[in-house]
């Protein structure tokens, strides 16, 4: 086929240019990623032509959907999961044994180039993944109709792949462009650009070609997921490089306007990516497990439309009594408390759809962690517009409050929702009748649940004390703390941190495990039969 | 539930109407689209022309090649994930870390490293409060100095020499974002680069061209290292604007 020479043409092109880069680059983060992409391109080269003239696989499996790339989704959902647990329970215990920045690793495991190795392992890697592949599995089951676009899709899997081993190379090896959760350097911003275009593309023409006649609600929330995400990594990214040959790049904002625009971003990155996303697979995945229709139609609309219209507002809440203007602050923190309700209308749908289904909690680990998914979202999501009044904010700003505050919601809503997607998708992805063991997940449930609980209150009690202990004076109005003093002082409370990290990381080890022997064992049960589509 | 499940449609009202826009998934975007850009065209737009935005004050300048150099090595580290740039009108604040940050005072920085976090302290107003000795010290081993401190240790930042190759680069490319360097200041950026970190050169021309740029050895060892850089990106920290003569802007 002509299209396998092109495309042959095309790699052979990129492996030359790549040579090329890796030659004339002038930081080693930059060759490296030239050499990787070398790589990546010879060896999709030698499998192209290995397939030419061969006929096409369709990808379709016997139920009528594209299921090999949620497949594929899911293995590396856990995969990444495990990477970003790992890495954020080690940095944990760096806080609390600084001896951990080994003297031999340095500077590349250093916290301060793990740091964004664990956020971005944890929201791009691993909730990306879920995003982007149970995206994929719901589309399909509510519009009838198999995935637009063909082998686009893999191309948006394994592009996204790339992206996050670039990102995360480039941080050990020191390209970033500190922003926060925005690190990555410029050439990974174009390739994510372009790799999530194309995952828009294959969404919107799926949508359109949908045999339903409405679009379900879950879709609602993840194309705005997608296009607001594209919006905001575009804007936020402005950057021009020093040099094509070179990893670094000069912001186009500067001062008050960038930490206006990366808080902007940052904010929503949580509004959209972490809420509005993962909200289009509670949608889907609640009412699924708990056999029941969603609660009310009526508050999805609201609550979708309202939520999407206001969290953009609340980034400037990040940027209280800063050299930010004050009407700023002011207005980001009037949306901010606003937001709490279209985020309860969330919450309740969410749990309201368990009505006559309450008893599953019981019998049921999967709906008891959406159950507890939720009311996480609700705790979190109450504590974020407490945290953005400025009176509160005065104190917890800069804190370690800050820090529990999203891991609760990370850990408790993101994760949990995860978990009980992954265990959804397992057995229905590989013909299983259910998870290998059910008294696995419950394992799990309980570690998670109590490590949440650990890490929360860990780090209210260290992020309550320093803002106390920084702004307490004697009576003659003197200082009495030393920062040294309080750095001190968090001691015990990062090791309790630490060990709610473990805690976590083993319940989630003991998922893949379950998932292993799901995959692995056991006889294949007959796919239940589908939707026909086309 | 069904995997197809639709709410039967009403006749006439709200849900009618939102009817239309869940059957075109163009119309959804668009309309979902529209929605999110209202919140930062409102917030984020008026920052580039309100004129009281970024207060007028005296003393602020670009970065030296060689302090721009340190910054590059601080956001590189990720030193921003511990240690914020930006100090709150409040009083602890002011009494531990100095005069409350202004907007001036980032105006060249691209991008700002206000941080989110101080699991350190407050770094705004680092320069001169320590010695460059101490300094050093502290990056190589902070324990060093501050026993509680649970900082890594960045001794390799010695070890690791630096040339004045790109910086010429470096700093046009700030220049085409915006920072006021002069044609002057980009043709000299390397001598600029290599004078700063030594006394016996002749740094007038440095000078001139940054007032107030502090000149010495600052790692104390011949040649040019990453330490040198980022303790010159340290020590002039927070020291430029003239707080003689800047009176706070009420209406902000």
């Amino acid at each position: 086929m002509t299209s396998d020479y092109v495309k042959l043409i095309a790699l052979a092109l990129i492996a030359v240019l790549a040579a090329i880069g890796a030659d004339w680059g002038r930081d080693l983060a930059y060759q490296v990623h030239a050499l990787l992409i070398m790589a990546v391109a010879a060896g999709m080269f030698v499998w192209v032509l290995r397939n030419t003239d061969e006929p096409p696989r369709s990808g379709v499996d016997a139920n009528g959907y594209m299921d090999d790339v949620v497949r594929a989704g899911v293995i590396a959902t856990g995969f990444w999961g495990i990477v970003g647990f790992l890495v954020g329970t080690f940095i944990a215990f760096q806080l609390a044994f600084p001896a951990l920045n080994f003297e031999w690793a340095q500077p590349y495991g250093n916290f301060g180039r793990l740091r964004p190795l664990h956020t971005s392992a944890v929201i791009f890697a691993f909730g990306g993944n879920a995003l982007i592949m149970s995206s994929f599995y719901i589309v399909q089951r509510t519009c009838a109709t198999r995935l637009w676009g063909g082998n686009l899709r893999w191309f948006v899997f394994w592009g996204y792949q790339l992206f996050i081993v670039l990102a995360a190379t480039g941080y050990l090896l020191g390209a970033t462009q500190s922003k926060e959760y925005a690190e990555p350097e410029w050439y990974v911003d174009i390739w994510l650009t372009i790799v999530w275009v194309a995952y828009l593309v294959i969404y919107m023409g799926t949508l359109i070609k949908r045999r339903e006649k409405h679009i379900y609600v879950a879709n609602w929330f993840f194309l705005s997921f997608i296009v607001t995400v594209a919006m905001l990594h575009l804007i936020n990214n402005l950057s021009l490089p020093v040099s094509i040959f070179g990893s670094k790049s000069v912001q186009l904002f500067s001062g008050v306007q960038d930490a206006m625009t990366q808080w902007w971003y940052g904010h929503n990155a949580v509004g959209f990516f972490l809420t509005a996303g993962f909200l289009g697979m509670m949608y889907y995945f609640v009412p699924k497990q708990a056999g029941r229709p969603v609660f009310s139609y009526k508050l999805s609309i609201i609550h979708f439309w309202a939520l999407i219209f206001l969290y953009i507002w609340a980034g400037p809440h990040h940027l209280h009594y800063t050299a930010l203007p004050d009407w700023a602050s002011t207005l980001g923190m009037v949306f901010s408390i606003i937001l709490w309700m279209p985020s309860w209308g969330g919450m309740i749908n969410g749990l309201m759809t368990l009505n006559g289904a309450w008893d599953k909690l019981r019998t049921d680990p999967i709906i008891r962690m959406m159950v507890i998914s939720l009311a996480f979202y609700g705790m979190s999501t109450f504590e974020g517009p407490m945290m953005s009044i400025r009176a509160v904010n005065s104190l917890s700003h800069y804190t370690d409050w800050t820090i529990g505050h999203v891991h609760s919601g990370v850990l408790g809503w993101n994760g949990m929702i995860t978990f009980a997607a992954l265990y959804f998708l397992t057995p229905k992805l590989w013909g299983r009748a259910q998870m290998h063991s059910m008294a696995a997940i419950n394992w799990h449930f309980w570690l998670a649940t109590i490590g949440i609980v650990l890490y929360a209150a860990s780090m209210w009690v260290t992020g309550i004390m320093e803002g106390l202990m920084w702004r307490e004076v004697d009576s003659q109005g003197f200082l009495v703390n030393s920062f040294a003093d309080t750095v001190s002082a968090k001691f015990p409370m990062y090791v309790v941190r630490g060990l709610g990290g473990v805690m976590y990381l083993a319940g989630a080890l003991i998922m893949i495990w379950n998932m292993w022997m799901t995959i692995r064992g056991g006889a294949k049960v007959t796919a239940p039969v589908g939707v026909p589509a086309e | 539930m069904s995997d197809n499940q639709n709410t039967p449609a009403p006749k006439k009202g709200f849900l009618a109407r939102h009817a239309m826009i869940e059957r075109s998934a163009t119309m959804l975007m668009v309309l979902s689209l529209g929605v999110v850009t209202i919140g930062g065209i409102v917030e984020i737009a008026p920052l580039f022309y309100l004129e009281n935005t970024i207060e007028k004050v005296e003393g602020m300048r670009p970065y030296t090649p060689l302090e721009l150099t340190g910054r590059e090595i601080y956001v590189r580290e990720g030193c921003y994930t511990c240690h914020s740039q930006m100090i709150r009108p409040m009083r602890d604040e002011v009494d531990r870390y100095g005069h409350y940050s202004l907007a001036a005072e980032s105006m060249y920085d691209h991008p700002h490293q206000w941080g989110s976090k101080r699991t350190g302290p407050d770094l705004a107003r680092v320069g001169g409060r320590y010695s460059d000795g101490w300094q050093v010290d502290h990056l190589m081993d902070p324990q060093s100095v501050v026993p509680e401190s649970i900082m890594p240790k960045y001794a390799f930042l010695a070890r690791t020499p630096i040339e004045a190759t790109y910086v010429q680069d470096l700093v046009e490319t700030h220049r085409a974002v915006g920072v006021p360097y002069s044609d002057e200041m980009v043709e000299n950026a390397a001598v600029d680069f290599n004078a700063q970190s030594d006394p016996d050169s002749d740094y007038d021309g440095l000078l001139e061209r940054y007032p107030d740029a502090q000149v010495r050895n600052f790692d104390s060892q011949p040649g040019i290292t990453e330490m040198d850089a980022l303790v010159a990106y340290l020590q002039m920290l927070g020291t430029l604007v003239d707080f003689s003569t800047f009176t706070p802007d009420a209406s902000r």
